[in-house]
């Protein structure tokens, strides 16, 4: 055990010795939090949008000029019949109908009530509630506006549909998403290339003529990366419901539980891949081109799954992030419990398992 | 008198596919002795020195390491033995003192042990202002000699050196080999490849690869007479002109 602990020491100074690594470590969760979070869902201006009208009375116009004038919208053209809008979404150059109703005017200024119609095309579901938040401002603005002059009880409601992905599905997904990938990404690179450095640095034969146990070795390695990416894990959380306001539903525990076992499953993934090379560039290179690919197309949060070819369905199977993308959608976003995900857990622990035993049957004790 | 044997080898051989790197080569090494592992580049020293190490199986022949089976009781060497390898072998990114109590620490020391050894071996090597600072910020010759140190930290019955004073200026070599006869007087065998003929003439006994074959093992003083010069340069010249394997 003392043996052990002087070795999880050294491994600390390693770590934090290595102000790049550890910039690296820390920055990239934050930085995709960031990214993910805010690139997607910033102003989106220009958008091109269509109108039908069917009202074409003085308040529609009215707020249709509104529209016009502000940045985040271009009138595309106006369509004289509801029936084209499918059409125009569908060609793909537009991302939001307005539609107003044969007696909008009379509407308001009759019964005091108005309502006009708004669609928009969920596919990219962040946009799709961007650009209807803005419309809905417009209107908001419009209605306020025309309170001043007028009955001050004047209202316009705004009925939103979305159409393609009703659920915008896709909104709050990129956060698990990021911890799959991060945890991922950070465990497999981090363990290949520190096994590696002690082979490139002749440190290894050190460590192997001595009598400690090179299995203990390896595990020593594995805690301070284990240990981060716990620090990790709680950072992104911590972002994601005090910066994203993305509430947390489920249990945290069952979170950190499941989590700890996709990271045991990445540790051991580069156990496995530090065997194969020499050289911490191949490692680098092996981890990120043998692995961020597959695991952005094929977690399920960038792209959906569901629309793959069924072969490249099949193939996402085979990808452990995939599954713990799934339990974590379910339990920090629908507040499931262990019962409800307990399948896809079993798969995640059967992955670790054999990647585990697969890594420590392969590590060589002896060079070759 | 029968002095105790610390290392022996019989037919100890290694191939890799069609390449024979060590052949059958049989020896013996004295508790105590410097014993001085000489050959060309490519002759086959380290890869005899891994397989005693118990870094490389061999493919046939024997070997017993401190009265240890290399093939069966490799566990036992390793707790004997130290080592330094060809490339320099510290950890860079820690300080002198961590890379004392980490070897110490795997080595199984207590906390005192590793305490003392390191007061006194920081004293040994001068180095009271550098036990704080990167091992990768010392020269080259301290790294060295640190390196020595720590494989003999936790007194093995043998060290294994392989070219430890490569690239080293001559007053630093001759610091190390202080170091190397400290720890032969100590009781600890000194097993030692090199390329420095001047080196081997501080060797109790010296052994001669070519080829994967060990063709002469006896004191520098009885190589020269048989060869009849008087430097070791010649020795090594008359033995290594015959090689038909290429330096590389």
């Amino acid at each position: 055990m003392k043996q052990f602990l002087s070795f999880v020491r050294k491994e600390f100074y390693h770590v934090f010795r290595d102000k790049k690594t550890l910039l690296l470590l820390f920055g990239m969760p934050i930085a995709q939090i960031l990214l993910f979070g805010f690139a997607l869902t910033n102003e989106i201006k220009n958008s091109n949008i269509v109108i039908c009208d069917y009202a074409k009375d003085v308040a529609s116009q009215e707020l249709t000029a509104k529209i016009e004038a502000s940045n985040y919208f271009e009138i595309e053209k106006s369509l004289p019949n509801h029936r084209q809008i499918e059409k125009a979404f569908q060609s793909g150059k537009i991302k939001l109908a307005i539609i107003f109703p044969t007696n909008f005017g009379n509407d308001l200024w009759h019964g005091g009530k108005a309502q006009v119609q708004i669609i928009a095309d969920a596919s990219d579901p962040n946009t799709a509630t961007t650009l209807t938040s803005y419309a809905t401002q417009i209107i908001r603005d419009y209605e306020m506006s025309i309170r001043k002059t007028n009955a001050h009880n004047l209202q316009i409601s705004a009925i939103t549909r979305m159409i393609y992905n009703p659920e915008l599905k896709g909104t709050t997904n990129f956060v698990p998403g990021v911890m799959a990938l991060v945890l991922m990404l950070i465990c497999v690179l981090m363990t290949s290339a520190s096994i590696v450095r002690e082979k490139e640095n002749g440190t290894m034969e050190i460590l192997l003529v001595s009598p400690f146990s090179p299995l203990l070795a390896v595990t020593a390695k594995a805690v301070p990366y284990f240990i981060l990416s716990l620090v990790n894990l709680t950072v992104i959380l911590l972002l994601s419901v005090f910066l994203l306001d993305m509430p947390i539903k489920g249990s945290i525990l069952l979170l950190f539980f499941e989590s700890s076992i996709l990271i045991l499953t990445a540790l051991s993934l580069g156990l496995l891949i530090s065997n194969s090379t020499n050289s911490q560039q191949a490692a680098m290179l092996i981890s990120l081109m043998g692995l961020l690919l597959p695991v952005m197309i094929f977690t399920g949060f960038m792209f959906p799954l569901e629309n793959m070819p069924r072969p490249l369905q099949l193939f996402s199977n085979l990808v452990p992030s995939k599954w713990y993308y799934i339990i974590v959608k379910n339990v920090m976003i629908k507040g499931l419990g262990l019962r409800s995900v307990w399948k896809e857990t079993l798969i995640l622990m059967g992955m670790a398992t054999f990647l585990l035993i697969l890594s420590i049957k392969k590590f060589k004790t002896r060079l070759s | 008198m029968t002095r105790e044997i610390v290392i022996k080898t019989e037919h100890l051989t290694k191939r890799f596919g069609d390449f024979i790197a060590t052949n059958a080569i049989s020896f013996e090494v004295y508790a105590g002795e410097i014993f001085g592992f000489l050959g060309a580049n490519g002759a086959g020293k380290t890869t005899a020195m891994k397989m005693l190490c118990g870094l490389l199986t061999p493919s046939s022949g024997s070997a017993s390491i401190a009265g240890f089976d290399i093939y069966k009781q490799s566990e036992k060497i390793k707790k004997s033995i130290g080592y330094m390898s060809q490339k320099f072998s510290l950890y860079e990114d820690l300080t002198t003192l961590e890379n004392i109590s980490f070897f110490g620490g795997i080595y199984g020391l207590s906390d005192a042990q590793i305490k003392s050894k390191s007061e006194k071996l920081i004293g040994q090597l001068g180095l009271q202002n550098e036990m704080k600072k990167l091992v990768g910020e010392l020269p080259l010759g301290w790294k060295q000699k640190l390196a020595f140190s720590v494989a003999v930290l936790h007194d093995p019955k043998i060290v294994f050196l392989d070219e430890p004073t490569g690239g080293v200026d001559p007053v630093t070599r001759r610091q190390f080999w202080d170091l190397i006869y400290d720890a032969a007087a100590r009781g600890i065998t000194v097993f030692v490849t090199t390329h420095y003929m001047d080196e081997a003439e501080y060797c109790d006994r010296i052994s001669m690869m070519v080829d994967g074959v060990m063709k002469e093992l006896d004191t520098p003083q009885n190589l020269k007479s048989k060869y009849n010069t008087t430097s070791m340069d010649d020795v090594f010249f008359e033995l290594a002109r015959g090689a038909k394997r290429k330096a590389d």
